[in-house]
């Protein structure tokens, strides 16, 4: 396992830190006069997702976190577990809701997204920055109305909600940004 | 194509920095100060346990002497100060291995200055009238703020920087999510106070002005005289600006054998912390059995100034070629 000194640490770099796999963000190097320098480290937990701030002695080193980004298919749902396979290999793993998070409202059979994995273990889902998905319920719209201005709650073939214009008519495919969940355009088919 | 042939700074910066170098002068050539030049590469280097330094071997015919890229200027102007050169100033280059970040390039530039009868109050009204002449046209200023270390650590900590109490040191950095902390101080004292003052002290300083520490507490000194009233301080000032550290100053030492002490004292601390070894100056402790005239001198990064004149967030936007890019 390779060891990463504070002068090394740089954002994206994965480390273990109380035996938890983390992402550094941010160093900065903080040397006071003639004194022993620090180095003030923002640091993302990658199990939790929690930031922390740490600071280290210049110098100090951790050891490095095997965490791999892995582009994969996601297969299905079991009830229990998600599936998701490398296209490459056809290596499977499963997912379990916590490792999944959030991405599970965003997920549709047959999608790519990325698989980090810990010690081939999987860490955390990341759904591609933008899906296509079907509003399977809203409200129908108000004629005449265009665009901006006021919209309503769509539901979407993954369950997730988010709001669309008026316009937006149910059965309609559109594209999401599933970084801040706001509906970006109609999907032309 | 890659850009890494060009300039970190914009043309613009290279302009401020040459008007910068010229008021310099014109400050210390109005007060008759003499500008030196000493050598960038020397026999011996800084002692500081947590300065490391390049080095480099000079071959001459059949002899091989490893020389060190000066840290900073001080052992050579004190040398020239010994000699009888009188009040003397320097902009040059110095080279601090393993320092980088958004205030730090391992070759920078520094003003370092030495006025030949003066004491640190002397120093500082000095440093003020400089700093102040620098950047009145680019910055508008609040008057410059003076305060003892322990004074200034004190209101901003509620600590005490004299006393060590683990106790208190220990709650403190606890109830500011900083248990590290502990295991980074664990007895020491002074590295404590590096510790809270870099995190809670240094950020404060400085906001609308410049800033002036002094009175360092005896165990934060190499190079700085005792204080002659009380023993447990030394006559060192520290200068701030927004949180940033420019410049660090003393009331010049004059005892060469307390001063040959002082760097046994850091080369032992160095082989115990297992950092490169270093070469005691002998040179200096001779110049100084000589006598160094009663004096005080600063050096002034001003790399960091320029940050201050022009807003820059990194030093990298100061500097023709940084680090990446030398």
């Amino acid at each position: 396992m390779a060891i990463y000194s504070t002068n090394e640490f740089k954002s994206g770099l994965k480390v273990m830190l109380d035996n938890d796999p983390c992402a550094i963000i941010e160093n900065e190097f903080v040397k006071p006069g003639k004194g022993q320098a620090f180095n003030r480290v923002k640091i993302r937990n990658l199990k939790t997702g929690r930031v922390i701030e740490r600071t280290f002695k210049s110098g100090d080193s951790l050891e490095s976190a095997d965490v791999v980004d892995v582009e994969m298919q996601y297969l299905y749902n079991d009830g229990e577990f998600r599936h998701f396979m490398t296209p490459e290999s056809f290596e499977q793993y499963q997912c379990d809701a916590k490792a999944v998070g959030d991405a599970s409202k965003w997920l549709k059979d047959q999608d790519m997204c990325t698989v980090t994995l810990w010690n081939d273990a999987p860490l955390s889902v990341t759904p591609t920055n933008f899906v296509e998905l079907t509003i399977v319920e809203t409200d129908p719209g108000v004629r005449g109305d265009t665009s901006g201005g006021g919209g309503k709650p769509a539901t979407l073939d993954t369950g997730a909600v988010v709001r669309v214009p008026l316009f937006v008519q149910q059965g309609e495919m559109i594209k999401v940004d599933t970084r801040t969940g706001e509906y970006i355009s109609r999907v032309k088919e | 194509m890659s850009n890494a042939w060009q300039p970190t700074c914009s043309i613009e910066s290279l302009r401020i920095r040459a008007k910068l170098l010229h008021k310099i002068r014109s400050y210390f050539s109005a007060r008759d100060v003499l500008e030196v030049e000493t050598p960038l590469l020397s026999h011996s280097c800084g002692t500081d346990p947590y300065l490391d330094f390049f080095t480099t071997t000079y071959k001459c015919g059949n002899q091989s002497n490893k020389l060190f890229l000066q840290t900073s200027p001080e052992f050579a102007m004190k040398r020239l100060l010994c000699a009888g050169s009188g009040s003397i100033y320097q902009i040059c280059k110095a080279f601090r291995k393993g320092e980088s970040g958004r205030f730090h390039n391992p070759e920078f530039t520094l003003l370092e200055w030495y006025r030949v009868g003066y004491n640190l109050d002397h120093l500082m009204a000095d440093v003020e009238d400089l700093l102040v002449f620098l950047s009145e046209e680019s910055l508008s200023l609040s008057t410059t703020e003076k305060y003892s270390y322990r004074e200034v650590f004190l209101n901003l900590t509620g600590l005490d920087p004299f006393v060590f109490s683990l106790d208190q040191y220990s709650a403190f950095v606890i109830e500011h999510n900083q248990a590290e902390a502990l295991t980074i101080c664990g007895y020491d004292h002074s590295l404590w106070l590096d510790f809270i003052f870099s995190h809670y002290v240094q950020p404060s300083l400085g906001l609308s002005g410049f800033c002036l520490v002094y009175s360092y507490p005896a165990t934060q000194s190499s190079l700085a005289r005792i204080n002659v009233e009380n023993p447990t301080i030394v006559d060192r000032v520290e200068v701030f600006f927004k949180g940033v550290e420019l410049g660090n100053g003393y009331y010049e030492l004059q005892d060469a054998q307390e001063q040959s002490q002082r760097f046994d004292k850091e080369i032992y601390i160095r082989q115990e912390t297992g950092r490169p070894l270093v070469v005691k100056d002998d040179r200096l402790i001779s110049a100084l059995h000589q006598g160094l005239p009663d004096c005080s001198g600063i050096a002034i990064g001003l790399d960091r100034l320029l940050m201050i004149l022009t807003e820059s967030a990194s030093i990298d936007d100061v500097l023709s070629f940084s680090i990446q890019r030398a």
